[in-house]
């Protein structure tokens, strides 16, 4: 029990503009189940995808048994034993269940090396028997919802026999019952000896299922305790490094008249019946869980993507957005979840960067240099953006610096609405306190303001006024003094009994 | 989401191969019709067995170049490299070099191998897309048939008789060119259908990134795609020569298209990951069949190239739509 | 000296300069002014389409139909003066067709949402097709004397082709355009990221409509170019024009991956390849060598700039 079967020492681990880990210790025995635990951008995935060789180190190694191993590729990982489920879906949409299960190590018969079909389907089945799954396993997984791709991605991970599973919330898209039949099959595995390590933001399954937690924050190692040894509130307190207060201070605007209003949104599969109003000088934040529907509903909004009904009203006239162009000549600017994909040409400096969204603004529609200059400087020293200029890459800025070139380019557009969607994933916490600091800056100069996060505090911390989605609806809407954790919680995860309470 | 409907869906999508190849067969059935009505003569033992003869060389190039389709590539350099390799062969007997037949196909496909290998080296190694990677080698190849060459051509009386007995001849009755098409057919059925390197060049076409994660050597898969493409119109360039009794210069130009049409036209999605050699074949067949047809009708042979490139579109188009609307029920199911 | 080395368009200069001493050296004819000018005629067709098609590469797209899309523009140009309209209105008919035909592409693009390649790929097949439904197996020959100016004549009291003329307007007017206008800066931005391009409020799909549609136009001005030079008119024209088009580009410095080029580097490479054509064709290498010497040109171009990051990588490392 003692043994410890997988040490990490002193792992770092940089991206362009992100030290996702820095100097981070774990390990693992057979026969335990360690949670790893963190807020987003916190660093545990990386430190999964690490173990399994899909991503490589910079500094420290990882210990095998004792043995020092370096994991090039997932192969390598994969004949050391290790298996893993991940974050993102990692199937082949056109290929059978069996196939996807034992795709890289399909079971053969005799010399011709001819692939075992029968064979293949049958320990399927029974894979997906021991999960409690009723699926042929010749259906193609484009035919399954995302909570069956799920658990074939498990089912997976098992057919390998490993004796080191990773599992990056395992439990993120199922319900309660099949998340316990999951808890079933993993203690059972446990007692069979496997060592076990399980990420997961619902923090009451770490503590029913796990024996050990270890917690990081912002890519750092902060501790590990026996999971009988440690509270909740201890691991909250371990997660977010100080007490709420501190984080998110937050200045009184009086609130003005109403800018943005929208009727009864809906857009099929996404989200429907959406209504809500946002004033001058306003927070409103918008909790839920991954997928419940609100950064669709945002992108919508913007223009991005087509409405199938619903009605916008902007200071009181009806609008019709049909392209981000549209949303921007009416003063509403979306911060995007995913910066680096969607807010910045990562290949240009940050003065491109700072004026794409105002070309057309520019004197017969010749690039003007000084000009773009002059409102770059502005904005950098607005936002105390550290950098060497305004002709650095927008790629050699850090993780905090990059959202604030993103900030600095619709803050020159000049908007009365912004839609903020996860503005502070993945960056330092003071690159965070600074970007609490202006949101709460542009709500006093009148801004309304739209904050979509996944993280509980800063929702709770910044919001005059909390909408909370489930399944593409509104759940439940909080004041922000009726607002606690628990109770956006229950709303966010649809359980009945939830404080709807209209205001 | 209600039951009744995923399973309306999951009865749509399961067959949907099946129905492309369905809806093919019926289809080229309908032009049969057609043009028999049009011209009679058009349905008579001798034209189909030109028109089988004539789709065999297709379909076995057809077979690489749906490999290369399903990773995600496409091979431009098919019809330059198949007359290379027909060149350099037919150059060896003109310099009176009395090769065996088999030889000679052997021989063939070695230096469609190389040729092939080097597409993959480019496209893997060099990380060029597939489509630049070839067009640049399309014309090298045929600037250095016409290099080999010095322009001219090899013709009949130039090769021995045994050799152009091996696309002509029979076994047991059945034309080689037929034989050895079936062959191939039934090898790469069995290689993507039942074994694991097969197995795996679905699984890269499919999602590349989870073929990383899978273990599965990516590049090993990419490489493998474009030389058995290669070492396949290798094979065809032999072939050629053999049939059509001459090797020219500007041999099968723009033979690339009619594979990509085939492949296409079999129901192989564009994006990559889908495929099927029956499927090809039936491509293969069919591309033939309008072929021959524009023919018979008198109807201007010209024509050819406009139709593949309608096709190519339309396939596309259809592939593209068809491919959004499951991705918005995936996102439907994701959501509801 | 090792920062000049960096800019691509320095080496192409080098070269350049590289192969004018060769050839002045191998051949007494090269080093003419009158022949060197006269030369040009070999790649300003080209030349006109590559300014635009460096605009669509920057923006990460690919268009593989121009050659195609020139022979269908000449064939109906060809058609329409047989049946008695006249020339000049129907070098306007064939400006048309080509802009149509370049907006189509753009339209099946940015509406059906194809890959570029793949779209432009089929159009490739399919315009070249239409050129020879067209007009079969047949030429059409006898245009007027006065239409020839154009292709062949010289620029008013001066030894420079008409053509070159053309191409050296145009280069200015693009190069303007990619550099110093908001217009040029959203294709470099397009190319770098698109996604973030459509979250900016850019109008991603107008641009590359634009791109093809201009592109389009091009070929039917290269295929009114290559009409009067060459005086008829067969579906077989143009033959690979693409290839060499795109080499120019590519060599020319800009990025295959789109987001990164400039217009000197596209003209500079353009001089290169017709100095290293024209040299070629005077010491009697055929044709064909040069088809092969292009198209290694191409995956050369692609290849130095990764091995050179590799070098410098290393370089750094040890630095």
């Amino acid at each position: 029990m003692s043994r410890k079967l997988l040490e990490l020492r002193g792992i770092s681990k940089r991206f362009p503009g992100v030290v996702a880990l820095d100097n981070v210790e774990f390990d693992l025995k057979a026969g335990e189940i360690h949670a790893l635990v963190g807020e987003n951008g916190a660093g545990k995935s990386t430190l999964l995808k690490i173990t399994t060789g899909v991503h490589q180190l910079d500094e420290g190694s990882i210990f095998l048994g004792g043995e020092p191993v370096t994991f090039n590729n997932p192969l390598d990982a994969k004949k050391a034993g290790i298996a893993a489920i991940y974050q993102e879906h990692t199937c082949f949409p056109q290929l059978s269940i069996s196939e996807n299960v034992f795709m890289g190590h399909p079971l053969v018969s005799n010399r011709l090396q001819r692939i075992d079909w029968k064979g293949m389907h049958q320990r399927t089945k029974q894979l997906l028997q021991e999960l409690e799954i009723n699926l042929d396993p010749k259906t193609t997984m484009n035919m399954l919802n995302v909570a069956e791709r799920q658990l074939v991605e498990i089912a997976k991970a098992l057919s390998l026999d490993s004796k080191i599973l990773l599992m990056d919330e395992p439990t993120s898209s199922l319900t309660i019952q099949e998340a316990e039949r999951l808890f079933a099959v993993i203690r059972r595995l446990r007692d069979d000896g496997v060592a076990i390590v399980f990420i997961s933001h619902r923090l009451d399954e770490v503590f029913e299922l796990s024996d050990r937690i270890t917690v990081l924050r912002d890519g750092k190692y902060i501790g590990t305790k026996d999971t009988k040894e440690i509270t909740t509130q201890e691991v909250i307190r371990w997660m977010v490094g100080r007490s709420m207060d501190e984080l998110y201070p937050k200045k009184d605007v009086p609130i003005g008249g109403e800018l943005l209003e929208v009727k009864n949104l809906a857009r099929h599969g996404e989200f429907r019946e959406i209504s809500f109003t946002v004033r001058e000088g306003e927070i409103l934040g918008i909790a839920g869980l991954v997928g419940a529907g609100r950064t669709e509903m945002a992108r919508a909004i913007f223009g991005i993507t087509p409405l199938d009904q619903g009605e916008i009203w902007l200071n009181g006239e009806r609008t019709k957005i049909k392209s981000p162009r549209d949303a921007l000549r009416h003063g509403i600017a979306y911060l995007p979840e995913d910066r680096q994909d969607h807010g910045l040409v990562l290949a240009m400096d940050i003065s491109q960067n700072t004026t794409i969204s105002i070309l057309d603004r520019f004197k017969y529609r010749l690039l003007n240099k000084d000009q773009e200059t002059e409102i770059t400087e502005k904005y950098i020293e607005l936002l105390s953006i550290r950098t060497s200029g305004c002709t650095q890459l927008a790629r050699n800025l850090s993780g905090g610096n990059q959202q604030k070139v993103v900030l600095a380019k619709w803050m020159a557009t000049e908007p009365r609405i912004l839609i903020l969607d996860e503005p502070t994933k993945g960056i330092d916490v003071q690159a965070k306190a600074a970007v609490h600091t202006l949101i709460g800056e542009l709500a006093e100069q009148g801004l309304g303001i739209i904050i979509i996060s996944s993280e509980l505090p800063e929702v709770i911390g910044i919001s005059d006024r909390i909408l909370v989605m489930h399944e593409g609806r509104i759940a439940a809407e909080f004041k922000r003094d009726q607002a606690t954790q628990e109770g956006i919680l229950q709303a966010a995860i649809g359980r009945s009994g939830a404080e709807a309470d209209a205001v | 989401m209600s039951r009744t409907a995923r399973d309306k869906t999951k009865f749509t999508l399961t067959n949907l191969s099946v129905r492309r190849e369905t809806s093919l067969l019926l289809f080229t059935l309908a032009v049969i019709l057609g043009v028999t009505l049009h011209s009679p003569r058009f349905l008579s033992w001798g034209n189909f067995h030109s028109i089988f003869l004539d789709s065999a060389i297709v379909a076995i190039a057809s077979i690489g170049q749906m490999m290369v389709v399903m990773t995600g590539g496409i091979d431009l350099s098919v019809g330059s490299g198949l007359a290379l390799s027909g060149m350099l062969v037919g150059l060896i007997y003109k310099a009176g070099i009395a090769l065996n037949p088999y030889l000679a196909l052997l021989l063939g496909g070695l230096i469609g191998l190389g040729l092939g290998s080097i597409n993959g080296v480019l496209v893997v190694n060099g990380k060029i897309p597939p489509i630049i990677a070839t067009l640049g080698t399309m014309s090298i190849y045929r600037g250095l048939i016409f290099l080999a060459s010095d322009g001219q051509w090899v013709s009949a009386h130039e090769m021995p008789s045994s050799f152009i007995h091996l696309a002509r001849g029979t076994i047991l009755g059945i034309p080689n060119l037929l034989f050895i098409a079936g062959l191939f057919y039934l090898i790469f059925y069995f290689f993507l259908s039942h074994s694991k390197t097969g197995r795996e060049v679905y699984a890269v076409g499919g999602n590349l990134e989870a073929a990383k994660v899978a273990g599965i050597n990516t590049d090993k898969i990419n490489r493998i795609v474009y030389s058995v493409t290669g070492l396949l119109y290798g094979l065809c360039g032999v072939l050629w020569v053999s049939r059509f009794a001459s090797a020219q210069p500007d041999t099968a130009t723009g033979f690339e298209f009619s594979t990509v049409t085939a492949i296409v036209l079999g129901g192989v999605s564009v994006a990559g990951g889908t495929g099927q050699v029956t499927g090809v074949l039936l491509g293969a067949l069919l591309i033939s069949i309008i072929e021959n047809a524009l023919n018979v009708t008198q109807t201007n042979p010209f024509w050819k190239l406009a139709i593949q490139g309608i096709v190519i579109l339309v396939a596309v188009s259809m592939d593209g739509i068809v491919r959004r609307r499951q991705g918005t029920k995936v996102v439907r199911e994701e959501q509801l | 000296m090792r920062k000049l080395l960096r800019h691509w368009e320095f080496i192409l200069l080098i070269l350049l300069v590289g192969v004018f001493i060769l050839m002045s050296n191998l051949s007494p004819y090269f080093l003419n002014l009158r022949n060197l000018l006269d030369s040009t005629v070999h790649f300003t067709e080209k030349g006109v389409i590559a300014v635009c098609m460096a605009f669509i590469i920057i923006s990460g797209n690919m268009d593989l139909s121009v050659a195609s899309n020139m022979a269908m523009s000449a064939a109906v140009m060809g058609i329409a003066f047989r049946s008695g309209i006249g020339i000049w209105p129907s070098a306007l008919l064939c400006l048309l067709v080509g802009m149509a035909g370049g907006l189509f592409n753009g339209l099946i693009i940015t509406r059906v949402k194809l890959p570029a390649m793949v779209a432009t790929l089929a159009t490739f097949s399919l315009y070249r097709g239409i050129a020879y439904v067209l007009l079969g197996n047949q030429a059409i020959t006898g245009y007027p004397y006065e239409f020839a100016t154009l292709g062949q004549g010289y620029f008013p009291g001066t030894n420079i082709p008409n053509q070159f003329v053309i191409f050296i307007a145009l280069a200015v007017i693009f190069g303007f355009i990619l550099h110093k206008t908001t217009f040029g800066r959203s294709v470099y931005a397009i190319g770098n990221n698109e996604d973030a391009c459509r979250y900016s409020g850019l109008p991603v799909d107008r641009i590359k409509v634009i791109l093809f549609t201009v592109n389009g136009l091009l070929a039917g001005l290269a295929a009114v170019l290559l009409t009067s030079r060459i005086y008829s008119t067969r579906p077989n024209i143009a033959l690979n024009y693409e290839l060499e088009i795109i080499t120019a580009v590519v060599l020319g410095g800009v990025s295959i991956k789109g987001g990164r080029g400039s217009m000197i580097g596209v003209v500079l490479a353009l001089f290169l390849i017709g100095a290293s054509r024209f040299g070629m064709s005077l010491l009697n290498i055929p044709g064909q060598m040069m088809t092969v010497v292009i198209g290694l040109m191409l995956i050369i171009a692609i290849l130095l700039p990764q091995l050179l990051d590799r070098l410098s990588g290393k370089q750094g490392k040890t630095a």
